[in-house]
């Protein structure tokens, strides 16, 4: 008997989601919003980002940067360092992106920063497309840290339970549809993950999850990573070919478990 | 004297440990680790002309032992005298080139047996088993779950696993070579401890705290307000929680028992979302800053904090006791990749490993970080050394981590801090040497830095628990079954990163 009261102890935890929506820490750093200010000779927030996210134009030194999520850890340094307070993080997890450039966050003509959350994106539920009812991933680690890799495991858990949505993921890259990067990219991991790209058969889907999987993050200064897949499509151009090239973006360090969540359905239907 | 014995507390200069003669560094260190002392780090420190000295940081019961070797290109192994040097010795080799003469098992650590430039296997030379019967098999680096990448070499006969044999390096980042790179401490873009929290992402706190130690100490803040200390172990003991959760539920599910498998892979995101609730990470990233924290909860949130703690402690509480009700999880468990206390003393075990069989070591007693009340926490073991005995030390540290989260918040609740960070700015003085010991979910993290005489790094070293324990999950496969392997492999739940760095 004292597993079946056990179990009824431990209720059902499956959050609805999207229908209802998680309660996230209101100290969690989501999805950047950049305001226009005239920074002047201002660069207090390039100086203290450790991944080298902020990117200015360098033919006009007194305009807001760029924030590039791809290569952004989320610390939240700029925010706090900004005198203008131009820079804020919100409590927005739909950040997940489909190409390179949707990562890219331009400064914005707008009052204040510091409130917004908004721009809830509805996720794609849709079940259209050849991977819309079923849809296999296969995890592959090139150097990461396994924040990216537990927050990839724990949406198999209960609350997110990611089998309802027809996605799993799968032991071999022969039963997948899409590789699930993480990690820098070492160089001594680079030939097995190539090897378990091309295992994948077509079409295949590539989904970068967290910064370092698209830029090396941190890690895209240190020789012995190839500095994420944007390193790779720049040092070894022939990779180009065999299209490993991420279809789906998912930022962060690691990124919240419902973004990647987000992104793995949004990244059944780009094929 | 041939060493230096100091306490974690001080930071001992260069100059005060004796450079010794290789053969007499060789006995001393040989008489050190026989005389019972844990070797915590072992590494070379460059000099001219393609020498090194030799530098080792030993433990004892409470207290450091500091030994150094002249320069010098090559020395006589200590490894067929104490197994527990032999990885340490081929690091050694590996980095800098000085040869260890004599080494039984002079192999690479982190370069991979099909590394750009090596033909498969034959350079690596893996032990190899012969005869009619017997089989090889192979598995990795790509393994089937959401895991880490790394080579397992089985030798078998029939099931029975005659040796295992594990090749890492995947996970080779080159972080040491980055850190070395970046200033001793950088007081703009903190990238050092950004990156230091990344050496092994379910541990960035007990990392954060290792790095944010040896600093303050080196500029010479010895003792941090009690605040602050509470709000720091809250952070590691959340870490544990979490991890030790976790794990129990990755044991239940190799043992084919899904309940709790499923549960605590549930209750492990509720302490993890704890973390996050106090720095906004839930891995812990930013939680710790030099001579400080991040956030100090108030009152109302150390009461919602309370409440959420102890509804996940109780799930966990009961998910666990399920399992261990359960007559076939037990017998599962019993005498599977079990190991002795000599072995794990032998082989320099640390953590829960060593404590399963009965190593009475952890750093959070030997070498606290503070001087909180401990509550009845104490240092867990266990006698068998096998699965059950790793799964029933997690669960009792998991029970003494519950009561140490609760007890710290009801105290931060009462005494609210007003929520600035540390000191933005730390003087590191020259020419010393900072040691950082904390007691992570896995074993002891130890961080030595030596500062020259301009104040710039002249040595940096991160030794991660699973650099001394991945020789002890080998050991433990022996006998065993090819089968027994998912199991052995969770109830030690090693990092791949933090070994090959």
């Amino acid at each position: 008997m004292f597993l079946p009261k056990e179990r009824l102890r431990q209720k059902y935890r499956t959050l609805n989601w999207p229908v209802q929506q998680p309660r996230l820490s209101p100290l969690y750093m989501g999805k950047p919003a950049l305001r226009k200010v005239n920074c002047g000779a201002c660069s207090e927030c390039i100086a203290v980002c450790p991944a080298g996210a902020l990117l200015r134009d360098p033919l006009a030194p007194d305009q807001t940067p760029t924030l590039d999520m791809g290569r952004c850890i989320f610390c939240g340094a700029c925010a706090a360092a900004c005198p203008q307070n131009a820079i804020a993080f919100g409590n927005n997890y739909h950040i997940a992106a489909k190409g390179r450039e949707d990562l890219l966050v331009n400064p914005a003509e707008a009052e204040d920063v510091s409130g917004q959350s908004g721009d809830q994106a509805t996720p794609i539920l849709k079940k259209s497309g050849i991977f819309g009812r079923s849809f296999k991933l296969r995890q592959v680690s090139a150097g990461g840290c396994n924040a990216c890799e537990a927050d990839c495991n724990v949406l198999g858990t209960l609350v997110y339970d990611l089998g309802r949505f027809g996605v799993e993921f799968t032991a071999s890259p022969r039963h997948a549809d899409a590789i699930v990067l993480s990690g820098p990219i070492t160089r001594q991991m680079y030939p097995a993950l190539l090897e378990a790209w091309q295992s994948v058969p077509e079409p295949r889907v590539l989904v970068a999850v967290g910064t370092c999987a698209i830029s090396g993050g941190l890690f895209r200064p240190g020789e012995d990573c190839m500095g994420g897949v944007d390193g790779c499509l720049t040092q070894k151009p022939e990779v180009a070919e065999l299209n490993f090239i991420p279809s789906i973006y998912i930022p962060g360090c690691p990124p919240n478990p419902w973004s990647i969540l987000e992104g793995l359905l949004m990244a059944r239907h780009c094929r | 004297m041939n060493h230096l014995q100091f306490s974690l507390q001080q930071t001992p200069s260069l100059a005060d440990i004796p450079a010794l003669a290789a053969d007499t560094f060789h006995n001393e260190l040989v008489d050190m680790i026989k005389s019972g002392r844990l070797v915590l780090a072992y590494f070379c420190i460059p000099a001219s002309d393609g020498a090194g000295e030799l530098f080792a940081i030993l433990a004892g019961e409470n207290d450091l032992c500091a030994l150094r070797s002249e320069p010098l290109k090559e020395f006589e192994s200590t490894a067929r005298e104490c197994p527990q040097t032999q990885l340490f010795e081929r690091e050694i080799h590996e980095n800098h080139g000085i040869l260890p003469r004599n080494h039984p098992w002079l192999k690479a650590v982190r370069i991979t047996p099909d590394a750009p430039g090596k033909t498969h296997d034959a350079d690596y030379g893996f032990y190899r088993i012969q005869g009619a019967q017997t089989h090889e098999v192979g598995v990795g680096p790509i393994h089937a779950g959401i895991i880490e990448p790394g080579h397992f070499r089985f030798q078998c006969y029939g099931e029975n696993v005659l040796n295992l044999e594990i090749a890492l390096g995947y996970q080779h980042r080159g972080i040491e070579k980055m850190l070395m790179r970046l200033p001793a401490f950088d007081s703009i873009n903190q990238q050092r401890l950004r990156l230091v929290e990344c050496i092994a992402g379910d541990a960035s706190v007990a990392y954060a705290t290792a790095q944010c130690t040896v600093w303050e100490k080196m500029a010479g803040i010895t003792q941090l307000p009690p605040l602050i200390q509470r709000v720091r172990r809250i952070g590691l003991e959340l870490e544990r929680l979490a991890c030790h959760c976790g794990d129990l539920g990755a044991i239940a599910g190799d043992t084919g028992f899904l309940p709790t498998s499923s549960w605590n892979g549930r209750i492990r995101g509720d302490f993890l979302n704890l973390t996050a609730s106090l720095c906004g990470n839930r891995f812990g990233r930013g939680y710790i800053c030099p001579g400080g924290v991040s956030h100090y909860p108030g009152p109302a949130e150390c009461q919602d904090l309370l409440g959420r703690l102890a509804a996940s402690g109780r799930d966990a509480i009961g998910s666990c006791n399920a399992m261990f009700a359960s007559a076939s999880v037990r017998d599962r468990m019993a005498g599977t990749g079990a190991l002795s206390r000599q072995q794990a003393l032998e082989l320099g075990l640390v953590g829960v490993a060593a404590r399963a069989c009965g190593v009475e070591w952890d750093a959070r007693f030997q070498f606290p970080l503070s001087y909180l009340p401990s509550y009845g926490s104490r240092i867990r073991i266990a006698r068998d050394g096998d699965v059950l005995a790793r799964a029933h030390v997690r669960f009792e540290e998991l029970e003494d981590s519950l009561n140490l989260v609760k007890m710290d918040l009801q105290w931060l609740a009462e005494n609210p801090g007003e929520d600035k960070k540390g000191p933005a700015n730390i003087d590191l003085q020259p020419d010393m040497v900072g040691v950082g010991l904390v007691e992570s979910w896995r074993g002891v993290v130890c961080h030595v830095s030596i500062t020259g005489a301009d104040g710039n790094l002249a040595a940096c070293k991160f030794v991660d628990p699973s650099f001394h324990n991945w020789i002890g999950l080998a050991m433990a496969m022996r006998n065993g079954q090819i089968s027994d392997f998912p199991l052995c492999n969770k109830s030690f739940n090693l990092s791949y990163c933090g070994h090959d760095l």
